[in-house]
Order: C-alpha cells, then sequence, then structure tokens
C-alpha cells in the first residue's frame, strides 16, 4: 500500500503530500477537540452537566445557564484554540525554516517585540480603547521580525544566525519590558503582567471574531506553501538546486510565522512553548510531510492551549490563573526532553 | 584578532590604568546621586565623621554598600562570564543567557510567595540556590552528547530554562500581586537599598572562588585548546571543568543574590578584555574582574543620573549596552 496520497490541482500549481494515517488521526483529532470543548464548558464554579450543554447546543432546551456557556466559557475556550493553533503552525514553519526543532517563535524573540509593544500599551496608554491592544501587538511582532530577519542578513540570510540574533533581541526585549514594569504605576504593572503570561481571561464574541480571519487565512497560506517548507528542509543548496526562489520562499513563510504568532500573543498574550512542542507531538503523529502536518499540528496546539486553560481555572477555584504557566509547566520539561532526545544533532 | 596589548609589560601597565579607573568609578560612585556631595565630604566621612551631617551619613550607609556591592557584583559577573564562555567554548556564554538569574529570581518569588519569607538575607541564599540549580540544568543539559558545544543548542537550552522560569515567576506573580511589589527591584536588578551586611556573608565565596580562578589560569588556556589537547598533556580535565563550574555557580549565584537579575555584564566584558590581551586566561580573568567592576559601577551612576527623581534598573542599563554587542557576537559567530 503507498504511504502517500497525493492531491494535486489540475494546473499542477498546487499540490499536497498527504500520509494515509492522516486521513485517520484528523478526524479523531477533531472529536478530541470537541469533546474537550465540551468538558471545558460544563466545568467551573458552576457545573453544568454535559447533556444540558449538548441539548444547549443542539437547541432542544435552551437553559439557565445560556449566559455562562455563552458568553463566559464559549468564546474563551475558542480564543484558546485558535491561539494554540496560530502558535503551532507558527512554530512548525520555523522549524522547517531553520532546520532546528528547537525553534519557536517565543524563543526566537518574534514574540518579544508584541510583548514590548503591549506593554508599552497597557502602561502608557491605558485611556485608549483596550480593543487597539491586537493591532499593537501584532505590529510589534511585524517590526521586531523584520529587525531580526535584517540584522541575520549578511548575503542572505542564515538560520542559526537568524535564530542567535533572536535569543539576544528577545532578551533586549526583556530588559524593556521590565523597564517599562518597574517604572509604571502599579496598578497597570499588574494588568500588564498577567496579559505577559499569557491569559485568555475575560474573551468575549468580539475577540473570537476579531481573531478568526488572521488564524484561518495565514493557516491556510502555510498550507499553500507547505510543500516549500519540505524543500527549504533539504537545505539551501539542495533547495536552490530544485530551483526553488530560497531567499523569497524563506521571506514569506517568516511573514507567514509572524502574522500568526503576533495575533496569538495579540489575543491571548505571551503563551510560550506551543509552538515549540505542538509541532513535534504531530511529526510524531503524521510524519514529515508538510500537507497533513500543519493542520494536525494546529489542532495539537489548539488543544494543548484549550485544555491549559481548562485547568488553569478550574483548579484553584475561585483563583483565575493565567494559561501561559500551564502551557509552561508542560512544555519546558517537554524541551528538556527534546534536547536530550537530539543530543547527538 | 591581534591584541591591542601584546607584550607582558604593556599587560601589567593596562591593568594598572584599568585600577586606576575603577579607584576613580568608586569615587565617582560615592559622591554622585540625587545628592551629590564634594569629594572632599568623601574624605571627612572617613577621617572625621560627623554625624550631624546628611552628607556624612549618605555617603557611610546607602553609598558604600552600594559602591561595594556594585563593585564586587560586576567583577563576579565578569569572571563567571569569561570561565563560561571558556567551559562552552561558546562566545555568546553568559549567566543571564543561560538562565541563572531567571532561576535565581524564580526562587526567590516561590520563597515569598508560599512560605512568606521577607529577611532580604534569607531571600539572597535562596536566590543562590536558584542560581545554582539553574546552572547545573543548563550544563547538565550542555554536556549531554557528542557535539555538546555546538554553540545554537546551549543557547537555546539556556534561552529555554530562562523562558521555564521566568513564566513560572509570572504565574507565581499573578496569584500574589503583593509580592510584586516585593519583588520588583530583583526583576530589573539593583545595587540600591541593600546593606552591608548582605554582601558580607557572600564576599568569603567571591573571593575565594576569585582567587581559585586566578590560579585556575594556566588550565583554562589548556583546556581551551581542546579537550583532547588537554587530556594529551596530562591534564585532568574533568576535575578542571568541575573547578569551572563550582566557580561560576558561586560568582553568578551569589551576585544575582545580592543585586538581583542584572544581565550582559557577563558577555560584554570578557569580550573587551579578550580584545585587549587576547586569549590568555591568566590575563583574562583579572582584567575581567577590575573591568567588570568598573562598569556596573559605571552603569550604576549613570542608572542613578538618568532620569532623576526615579532610577533606571541596573539590568535595563546593562541589557542595552549587551544586546547589540551580543548581535553583532552573534553575527560574527555565523558566517555564512
Amino acid at each position: 500500500m503507498k504511504k502517500h496520497t497525493l492531491l494535486r490541482s489540475s494546473s499542477d500549481k498546487m499540490s499536497f503530500l498527504i500520509e494515509k494515517k492522516t486521513l485517520i488521526i484528523l478526524p479523531v483529532l477533531l472529536l478530541f477537540a470537541l469533546i474537550l470543548l465540551i468538558v471545558g464548558l460544563s466545568l467551573g464554579s458552576t457545573m453544568i452537566h454535559p447533556v444540558t450543554i449538548l441539548k444547549h447546543a443542539l437547541r432542544i432546551n435552551t437553559s439557565d445557564y445560556t449566559f455562562i456557556i455563552e458568553v463566559l466559557r464559549m468564546p474563551r475556550m475558542l480564543l484558546a484554540f485558535m491561539a494554540g493553533g496560530s502558535l503551532a503552525v507558527s512554530g512548525l514553519i520555523l522549524q522547517g525554516i531553520v532546520r532546528n526543532p528547537l525553534a519557536s517563535p517565543d524563543i526566537i524573540g518574534i514574540t518579544g517585540g508584541a510583548k514590548v509593544a503591549a506593554v508599552l500599551f497597557i502602561t502608557y496608554f491605558s485611556a485608549v480603547s483596550v480593543h487597539w491592544l491586537p493591532v499593537v501587538a501584532i505590529l510589534g511582532a511585524g517590526i521586531a521580525s523584520m529587525i531580526i530577519y535584517f540584522l541575520a542578513w549578511k548575503r542572505g540570510v542564515n538560520p542559526i544566525r537568524l535564530v542567535l540574533i533572536g535569543i539576544g533581541f528577545e532578551a533586549g526585549m526583556g530588559a524593556l519590558v521590565t523597564m517599562m514594569i518597574v517604572l509604571g504605576p502599579t496598578v497597570t504593572t499588574s494588568e500588564a503582567y498577567i496579559w505577559l503570561t499569557g491569559s485568555v481571561y475575560g474573551a468575549n464574541w468580539q475577540d473570537v471574531s476579531a481573531m478568526l480571519p488572521w488564524a484561518l487565512i495565514f493557516i491556510t497560506a502555510a498550507l499553500l506553501w507547505a510543500r516549500k517548507i519540505n524543500l527549504l528542509e533539504l537545505g539551501d543548496d539542495i533547495a536552490l538546486g530544485l530551483g526553488s526562489n530560497v531567499e523569497l520562499n524563506r521571506f514569506i513563510l517568516i511573514a507567514i510565522s509572524v502574522a500568526l504568532a503576533g495575533s496569538a500573543v495579540a489575543f491571548a498574550g505571551g503563551i510560550g512553548f506551543v509552538g515549540l512542542i505542538a509541532p513535534h507531538i504531530a511529526r510524531k503523529l503524521v510524519g514529515r510531510s508538510f500537507g497533513g502536518l500543519a493542520p494536525v499540528a494546529a489542532i495539537i496546539g489548539g488543544l494543548t492551549v484549550m485544555s491549559a486553560d481548562v485547568v488553569a481555572r478550574t483548579l484553584f477555584l475561585p483563583l483565575d490563573l493565567p494559561a501561559g504557566v500551564f502551557v509552561s509547566l508542560i512544555g519546558a520539561p517537554f524541551f528538556v526532553f527534546l534536547l536530550y532526545r537530539n543530543r547527538n544533532m | 584578532m591581534n591584541p591591542l596589548l601584546p607584550k607582558k609589560k604593556s599587560k601589567v601597565a593596562g591593568l594598572i590604568t584599568g585600577l586606576c579607573v575603577l579607584g576613580l568609578a568608586l569615587v565617582l560612585s560615592m559622591v554622585l546621586g540625587q545628592v551629590s556631595t564634594p569629594v572632599k565630604a568623601l574624605v571627612e566621612a572617613f577621617t572625621s565623621y560627623d554625624p550631624s551631617s546628611t552628607e556624612h551619613i549618605i555617603i557611610t550607609t546607602t553609598r558604600i554598600s552600594r559602591t561595594s556591592i556594585a563593585m564586587f557584583m560586576g567583577a563576579s559577573l565578569a569572571v563567571a562570564g569569561a570561565l563560561m564562555q571558556a567551559l562552552t567554548r561558546n562566545p555568546l556564554a553568559s549567566p543571564s543567557i543561560f538562565g541563572i538569574n531567571a532561576g535565581a529570581l524564580f526562587f526567590v518569588v516561590f520563597a515569598t510567595a508560599f512560605f512568606s519569607i521577607n529577611s532580604l538575607v534569607q531571600l539572597m541564599w535562596i536566590a543562590f540556590l536558584g542560581a545554582a540549580v539553574a546552572a547545573v540544568m543548563v550544563f547538565f543539559l550542555a554536556s549531554l552528547g557528542r557535539d555538546s558545544l555546538s554553540p545554537i543548542r546551549i543557547v537555546l537550552a539556556g534561552a529555554a530554562i530562562a523562558a521555564f522560569f521566568s513564566s513560572l515567576t509570572q504565574g507565581l506573580l499573578v496569584i500574589d500581586e503583593q509580592g510584586l511589589e516585593e519583588v520588583l527591584f530583583w526583576l530589573g536588578g539593583s545595587v540600591a537599598g541593600r546593606t552591608l551586611d548582605m554582601l558580607l556573608p557572600l564576599l568569603p565565596f567571591i573571593i575565594g572562588a576569585g582567587i581559585v580562578a586566578m590560579f585556575l589560569g594556566n588550565s583554562i588556556n589548556v583546556l581551551t585548546s581542546g579537550e583532547d589537547i588537554a587530556k594529551g598533556l596530562g591534564q585532568r580535565v574533568l576535575l578542571v571543568k568541575i573547578l569551572m563550574g563550582i566557580i561560576i555557580v558561586l560568582l553568578a549565584g551569589s551576585s544575582v543574590a545580592v543585586g538581583g537579575s542584572i544581565g550582559f555584564i557577563g558577555l560584554i566584558v570578557p569580550h573587551l578584555v579578550r580584545s585587549l590581551v587576547g586569549i590568555d586566561y591568566r590575563w583574562i580573568i583579572p582584567y575581567c574582574a577590575v573591568f567588570g567592576g568598573t562598569l556596573l559601577l559605571l552603569a550604576d551612576v549613570v542608572a542613578r543620573l538618568a532620569i532623576v527623581p526615579e532610577e533606571l534598573p541596573i539590568g535595563v542599563m546593562t541589557a542595552f549596552i549587551g544586546v547589540p554587542l551580543f548581535i553583532s557576537i552573534a553575527r560574527r559567530v555565523h558566517r555564512a
């Protein structure tokens, strides 16, 4: 039996190479996501029976819980899912470009720019409507990645140089954030701090509908450029030899990755490690061909953040902790494990 | 790259000049600040102390502790950085990049949040412990595998450890907002508001580690020429490495313990020094101590005066100098 399925458009402009098992794993993961969604909706300071939720969803019996389900919990879960998915795809692209399994948007400085922009906004422009926060954060991420890219440019961009400069840049951004927090007024700094750790607390439908286009457009874009990633993974020389415009493709892919990371950070704050671990789990499940890898990584990323948020808001009731803390709790040991696994790389 | 001071004589002269600059920085740090005092008052404060004079009180209480802490911290961070760069053979190594500061900070926040420890001296020891834990983690991770010294791996390991500890810290601080105020200065790093009592118990460690580091100079030279060569020359490589590791933890740990998270001194100074005296660690280590102390003293003076009446966190100051340097080194290391 052939291991791969090839989907190809008639003009040959687009093609997806998908491993067969992806076709089984994808629905299973989606089912998982659905179950988790229902569990998440039912847990909290007011417990709601899952059956009640199902009835509510099917409009058999719209219960008294409408407010809790539709206004408090649902948008929050969806936002967590989208943020996780975006970060996962962003990380997946970066790992492909850099050809290093340890890269992710939070480690190489892309989210650092978004954080600085957002903290600046929260501490010093608190009078301006908070709805501008996403725009500001995406702008920050964009500027940061342009600077990193520019600094790493030396007759082309060498992936390792890109990562090293990104790490240095992230440290600098960290210093800026610290400065603003130390010097800013206490009220706004604690707000900024919660945002920094990554939280979907108080998410509403407006956030969901604002984030949705970003996630949809750029995850689709990632899919369309999928085969270019598989090419770049072979190394610059081979990719060039096979007729790929390496610098252009790398630039486009980085732009996609930045847009995804930036929008996720904008809506959910500085959630770390998803962009790192989700791609690895996805590769374990469906192999390396990018066509199947991107959607699987996105769902796994979404599941990670969504479940972290459910744990974060239910474990220490009535305390509502930032989801980012729990993602790090799983993510960091996993990272250590990855380092160990790749020790001879 | 040819060092600027190739001859032994010029190196000695350079070191003496460095000491003079350090002395000047000490005096500046003692007299400048929100209340600037004349140099005459500085001399008088020690020769004929007058308890009714505000100037004398400022000098003998806050200024003297602040100055000596900045000097010792700068010196230990710089020497620790030099040793780290030698041990990992990685020009980007330094305590802050490797997550040691973040580890110490997390332990401090954890202790304040859960054990309500508030005495600064106790917190200091906890910070020390945290620095050691983070350092051991990074070194352990970095020493795994065959090609354990590839710069990208160890920098990534450090970045991940730093990210891990800082996100835990952030989580704790969100739970405990009260704590946020108390530990703010550890976040940005500061040499202000500490007393000499905090430095004194650590001084034996700092000075002891510094002296051992000086004596290790020759062995480090052999080690940096390659592990195989060092073994072939009859060096007990493991022993030297372990000693270096202990010195790094002692120096970096105690400086984080006194002054919080001050980054990049350990990165900047060794590079500066190497461009002066070359690759001989017998010279690099004393030069690092002198230059590190001077740099942090000057950074602290600027941090005090930059936005009077407030103070910039000194860690931010050093990051502003350090980040551009880090990036330029990274650009040099990986020529495509």
